[in-house]
């Protein structure tokens, strides 16, 4: 069966050779690096603006965004036909095209992102070296634990004030250059899709804007929704503790921060969110004013095939409903949770409606094409660009989250930063 | 380097070098610019010539006709001679060094492809005889009634009564 | 004086530099980044369709599928024939285009009805036609293709001679070219796994021969020529009659032309 054929169904004429080839992954790849670049965003507002009160999920968005960083490459690899020539992108770029810069600016985000948490975490793991290193006894874990902390401190072992001033402007310039570089990682990958010619929904300069305004929305989403995870789990874990430990904080104390932190989240997620849903109506206002040749079947597609999809679904529970739950007096942290929810929601089917709207109907324009999204993973290529391979890439984000709180804790360190 | 503060960077440098020393190693050393230029022609030189070595399956009638004169001469005067003989004989591939390669399609459907009637008045296929595959003679070969070669001659080699039985 | 430690700091970064010769830098040469335009080959392959002489018999994808191993079942082809259907209209009702292409062609249209995929087969009456053509379709081999430019890797890549191929040992199958043609001649190779598409008989031309499906075409629709040839009998007709070309609006200077052309060709 020739690629493609498994998931698409062709309604009156559509070129032969035409199928949905670019399917669920390439839907989760800009899902994923707007979850990346919208993390990073958020915690360089404390770091570069100095927005005190995002303090606590500044340090918190930092980390995830390096979890998220490798899973923003699993769907392209997941999605590649020679993933193990994917390599070739770095060795033979050819940059007129837009993806061959993905591994260059993909690995410069994900240095910047590596070196910045270094500086952050730089403190925590020398002391713990140092602790380590004043144990007469080790057990076997703790030696591993040295080794390891040992060598992410990479022999910078000065916690003299001097050295700790060092560490913030250095975390401050960094923050500041990853902005730009965060941003472009994910406007490319609008570029990705604005840029090709041959698809007229795709076709438009506000594509990478559009995909940054949507990242950031995303990413501050997926932050609020999993700090008040995290949270919750941490009361429930310090309910039990405390009956060993009493001088930890109380549930009180953790709600009042917590929903401190969420409200001013919010409102710089409401702000951009705004801005993404200007631009992508004045997108469309724009195309149904100057109706060019393409209109006729992209309104068919807009208005009658995914209206569902895109009034529904994106702009009425991934955006109003938020926008109203957001804007309401007295925010509530359950509310809060929702709206964010929801917003993620709202962004990924507008990853949707753009990747696979865009092949929804043929080049020809005189046919459709309908993507039946492939559940049960009877084959290694229906596993891939099926359900559960969408469901692999929404994991692992998480397991990783998990492995690197392991060594580098989240909450409940001192330090300047 | 004194300053701790340069060392994330030291790695960093040593990644990019580290991936440009793979590079020489990875990449074909006829990997470059070629004649269109980096937009159009970057890749690999020798690809060409492999695309160029590409076995050619179709040889021609001007090769059948060497050796196949007397069926040549057969068809030139018929209104089918601009139809390829290997369009009906097959593909020639290395033909004369093995014989059986050839294997000659006398499938109605072949015939079809041309005499299908379709109501289309101006189209050029308005122009060759058209039939309705699903009333003319189903159960019948068109080759036991038309020569293929010269289809206003009936085929010798066959009875016009087979077909009616 | 140089301790140990500064001695190997300084001779791993000598020996870095060494190894890094200046070709991995090629690419950022600014005087090779720009398009080498008017090549100067004597050879551009150019091809030409008669659309008035098309009888849509197939054996031109018969031909194509043999000649270049491609799967004969499989759903994809390098060269198909549409047939375009227009009905006259009623009283009260505009006239309308039916198009179909079942199985690329591949074995020709041998039925009045037109195939609409997953909305079953449309039957026209005869006496509601009022014109219908077929137009065979294959690989423009643009002077600007946009699938050579978005290719990441450089696996695909056009000739001196104009053709656009595909390094089957290089294309890490990311479809972006596939997405980027605005024509749908591209698809993915059911076995290799690679990006596939119309070579133009790339080894038969090299050899003096014409295409498979230009030697398999019993009506003389389709001819292969060289543009850089003022004799060329398909050059002489490109250049003294009316000929067009498919969606010019992209700018990509498509190199198939076509000889009686209409505008609901798609």
């Amino acid at each position: 069966m020739v690629h493609g054929e498994a998931w698409t169904i062709k309604e009156f004429f559509v070129y032969p050779n035409e199928y949905i080839y670019w399917s669920i992954q390439i839907v989760m790849y800009p899902f994923m690096t707007g979850l990346v670049a919208g993390a990073f965003v958020l915690s360089s507002l404390y770091h570069v603006f100095g927005v005190k009160q995002l303090k606590d999920i500044a340090r918190f968005s930092l980390v995830f965004s390096l979890a998220l960083l490798p899973v923003a490459m699993l769907p392209l690899l997941l999605h590649l036909q020679q993933p193990m020539r994917g390599i070739n992108v770095m060795m033979t770029p050819h940059f007129t095209s837009a993806i061959a810069a993905f591994g260059i600016v993909f690995s410069t985000y994900g240095m910047i992102v590596a070196s910045e948490i270094w500086f952050v975490y730089r403190q925590f793991i020398v002391e713990t070296v140092m602790e380590l290193r004043a144990k007469p006894q080790r057990r076997a874990v703790e030696s591993l634990q040295l080794a390891l902390y040992s060598m992410l401190s990479l022999g910078a072992m000065d916690l003299s004030p001097e050295a700790m001033h060092k560490d913030e402007r250095a975390i401050g310039i960094l923050a500041g250059i990853g902005i730009p570089v965060a941003c472009f990682l994910h406007g490319y990958a609008g570029f990705i899709f604005g840029s090709v010619k041959a698809n007229a929904l795709w076709m438009t300069p506000l594509m990478p804007v559009i995909f940054i305004c949507s990242a950031i929305v995303s990413g501050i989403a997926l932050c609020i929704a999993t700090y008040i995870i995290t949270m919750e789990i941490r009361k429930l874990i310090f309910n039990r503790k405390r009956k060993s430990n009493p001088r930890l904080p109380s549930i009180e104390e953790l709600k009042s921060a917590e929903i401190q932190v969420v409200t001013i989240t919010v409102k710089y997620l409401v702000m951009f969110l705004v801005l993404a849903i200007t631009l992508e109506l004045l997108d469309l206002i724009f195309r149904s004013y100057t109706a060019v040749k393409s209109w006729d079947i992209l309104r068919s597609v807009i208005y009658e095939r995914d209206f569902f999809k895109i009034f529904v679904l994106q702009y009425g529970l991934g955006d109003l409903v938020p926008f109203i739950i957001f804007l309401m007096p007295r925010l509530t942290i359950r509310r809060a949770l929702v709206g964010s929810l929801l917003v993620l929601m709202g962004v990924f089917m507008m990853r949707w409606n753009v990747v696979i709207g865009g092949q929804a109907f043929s080049a020809s324009f005189s046919g459709f094409m309908d993507y039946k999204l492939p559940i049960w993973p009877t084959s290694v290529e229906l596993y891939k660009e099926g359900l559960f391979g969408a469901l692999t890439v929404i994991i692992t984000p998480f397991v990783l989250f998990y492995l690197v709180t392991r060594v580098l804790p989240v909450f409940g360190i001192k330090d300047s930063h | 380097m004194k300053n701790h503060v340069w060392r994330p960077l030291v790695i960093v440098l040593a990644i990019v070098g580290g991936i440009l020393i793979v590079r020489t190693l990875l990449v074909p050393k006829d990997f470059g610019i070629q004649e269109r230029g980096y937009m159009y022609g970057w890749h690999r030189k020798s690809n060409e010539a492999e695309w160029k070595k590409y076995p050619v399956k179709y040889k021609t009638a001007v090769i059948c006709r060497e050796c196949h004169k007397d069926q040549y001469d057969d068809i030139k005067d018929s209104p089918h001679h601009s139809i390829s003989c290997e369009n009906c004989h097959g593909p020639n591939y290395d033909h004369p060094q093995n014989p059986l390669g050839l294997k000659i399609d006398r499938s109605r459907g072949l015939c079809i492809r041309c005499h299908a009637y379709l109501p289309y008045k101006d189209s050029a296929r308005a122009n060759i005889p058209g039939i309705d595959p699903e009333k003319h003679y189903p159960q019948a070969e068109c080759v036991m009634c038309h020569y293929p070669h010269d289809p206003r001659r009936s085929n010798p080699k066959y009875q016009k009564s087979e077909v009616k039985s | 004086m140089m301790n140990r430690r500064e001695f190997c700091k300084n001779a791993m970064i000598m020996a870095g530099g060494i190894m890094i010769p200046l070709t991995a830098l090629e690419v950022f040469n600014p005087s090779r980044l720009h398009a080498e335009k008017d090549g100067k080959g004597k050879v551009r392959w150019v091809f030409l369709v008669d659309l008035h002489k098309c009888v849509g018999c197939g054996f031109c994808v018969k031909a194509c599928k043999i000649e270049n191993d491609v799967d004969w079942d499989a759903n994809v082809t390098r060269t198909w024939v549409e047939r375009y259907v227009v009905t006259k209209g009623m009283p009260g009702e505009e006239p309308k285009t039916y198009i179909d292409s079942p199985k690329g062609c591949r074995d020709g249209f041998i039925t009045q009805k037109i195939d609409q995929a997953s909305m079953g087969l449309k039957d026209i009456k005869p006496e509601q036609i009022s014109k219908a053509f077929f137009v065979p379709k294959l690989c423009n081999h643009c002077e600007n293709p946009p699938c050579v430019q978005v290719c990441p890797v450089g696996a695909t890549y056009q000739t001196q001679e104009g053709v656009v191929l595909v390094d089957r040992t290089w294309c890490i199958g990311c479809g972006y070219c596939v997405m980027g043609c605005p024509y749908g001649v591209r698809y993915f190779h059911p076995e290799l796994h690679v990006a596939e598409k119309c070579t133009l008989c790339y080894h038969r031309l090299c050899r003096g021969m014409k295409t498979a499906c230009v030697d398999a075409c019993p009506f003389g629709a389709r001819r292969v020529g060289n543009i850089r040839d003022p004799e060329d009998p398909v050059t002489k007709i490109i250049t003294t009659e009316q000929v067009n070309v498919l969606k010019e609006e992209f700018g990509t200077k498509p190199q198939v032309f076509y000889l009686g052309y209409s505008m609901e060709v798609k």
